[in-house]
């Protein structure tokens, strides 16, 4: 029987939302030339989150998109049936862009090096960087958040869940045993 | 719910939740065919060998261009050009292909069965890119992507299918996958050109005349007289068939004021289509090839972790 531990309650998550939105503003002196890019599924929805509370500091919209990295992972000869693939949709150009990749959690890296080179075959953006929700550790790639919500040391053995509502609002993040 | 099957063959064999993945999968893809970088890296290393016992260049060009895509390596064989001319077996061919370790071989031949065959006898993968009279899953999915994004669903859709039943894989595939997917299809075509007990396959309605079929149709699929093979000995002539079962703008008015007119190529222009129609806003004929590119590189992707059907 697994066993859950409450790491980030909902007043949690949109504190760290919006004090991740503070330093993005504060790292790249506001939103000029700045798109999010959320990396499905939970990644879209925390994305979609920061932006708003971005816009709501700002009071400019700051556009969204979501890329799927299904098509680029490394791991594919490991599963016996193939993933289920989703839809990258980015309604902007990211050349020039300085783009800010979003995802829920930070595991081995492997994740955020498959969505890089998912953005690079879109466009030469300036610049990315990563922010999370929750850096979990283990990378195996050298790989490191430039936001995070929380750091959790974890065993390779626990999980890191973050859940969403029915409107994909975060409502907690937990720890499983 | 993942794809299971190693080899892509028949949509009889297909559940609604297989047929289901293969469209959404193709859906998805499609944003891949739009970029200025089509090119993805999931197949890197995989070698794809498109096997042609028969001519086709549209086909073939799609499930090349599908493999490249997704960064397979495509080799085409076709038979003209291969030890076929010299008297080789499909099974001895088979072995000697199988001999360089290709991933997938997609292949077209004239003899409906002949890709069951094949599977049986292949480690690798086998897609069936048409086979003799029997089935055409390709175009079939293509076919169902393209109704699906026009109307956002398959069930409850009446599909109009005219021409040549009895010897139209891509009737045969399209019969098989509509009706799985809850469609109603609607036959119409010369008694000679109609295979009898055509009814039992599914929800499927055989109609006398091609009005019947096409009245309040929300797709009209016109299949190609196959001048190269039948056509001459079941028809009187080209212009009585074009007569009764060719679409003209007066007959596609009595579809519903939304429908699509569909085509699986090449098009005979004034015996199953008029040229106007072949033109027309409702014609959905280019929109079925682009689907073609993204429905074969979800089936070239899904095969890749399937196992052997017992």
């Amino acid at each position: 029987m697994a066993e859950n531990t409450v790491i980030l309650d909902g007043t949690g998550v949109k504190r760290a939302l919006t004090r991740i939105a503070h330093e993005v503003l504060e790292k790249n002196k506001g939103v000029e030339g700045l798109v999010l890019v959320g990396i499905r599924t939970g990644g879209v929805h925390l994305a979609q989150e920061l932006g708003t509370r971005l816009s709501e500091i700002e009071g400019v919209e700051v556009p969204v998109g979501a890329v799927d990295i299904t098509m680029y992972r490394d791991d594919i000869k490991g599963h016996h049936e193939h993933l289920p693939v989703g839809k990258t949709e980015l309604p902007f150009s990211v050349e020039g862009k300085k783009v800010v990749l979003v995802d829920d959690v930070l595991f081995t890296g492997r994740t955020i090096r498959a969505a890089m080179d998912a953005i690079f075959d879109q466009g030469r953006p300036s610049c990315i960087q990563l922010a999370v929700l929750v850096d979990r550790g283990h990378r195996d790639l050298p790989i490191r958040a430039d936001f995070v919500g929380r750091n959790v040391p974890t065993s390779r053995s626990e999980n890191i869940m973050v859940a969403f509502d029915a409107d994909n609002k975060p409502t907690e993040v937990i720890l499983q045993k | 719910m993942g794809f299971r099957h190693k080899d892509i063959i028949a949509l009889k064999d297909l559940t609604k939740e297989e047929i289901e993945l293969l469209l959404d999968t193709a859906d998805n893809l499609s944003e891949i065919n739009q970029r200025d970088i089509k090119k993805v890296p999931t197949l890197r290393g995989k070698t794809v060998i498109n096997l042609f016992y028969e001519a086709s260049t549209r086909t073939r060009t799609s499930f090349e261009i599908a493999a490249k895509r997704l960064s397979a390596d495509a080799v085409n064989i076709t038979a003209s050009t291969s030890s076929v001319v010299k008297g080789e077996t499909l099974s001895d061919t088979a072995a000697n292909i199988l001999a360089m370790k290709p991933d997938i071989i997609v292949m077209r031949h004239s003899v409906s069965g002949a890709h069951e065959y094949l599977a049986k006898r292949v480690s690798c993968s086998v897609i069936n890119a048409g086979d003799g009279a029997h089935e055409h899953p390709s175009q079939g999915l293509l076919d169902m992507l393209t109704m699906r994004q026009k109307f956002g669903k398959l069930a409850g859709l009446k599909v109009a299918i005219v021409g040549d039943i009895t010897h139209s894989r891509v009737a045969r595939s399209n019969i098989y996958g509509l009706t799985t997917m809850g469609a109603q299809v609607f036959l119409a075509g010369p008694p000679t050109m109609m295979p009898p007990g055509v009814e039992r396959l599914g929800n499927v309605t055989v109609c006398k005349d091609m009005r019947e079929a096409v009245d309040q149709a929300d797709v009209v699929m016109m299949l190609r007289i196959q001048l190269e093979r039948q056509g001459k000995t079941l028809l009187p002539s080209m212009r009585e068939y074009s007569r009764y079962f060719g679409l003209n703008p007066a007959v596609l008015a009595l579809a519903k004021k939304d429908a699509i007119v569909m085509h699986p190529g090449p098009i005979n222009r004034g015996v199953e289509l008029a040229s106007s129609v072949a033109d027309c806003d409702q014609s959905a004929i280019l929109k079925q090839v682009e689907n073609g590119v993204a429905v074969r590189m979800a089936m070239l992707y899904h095969v890749c972790g399937g196992e052997p059907v017992e």
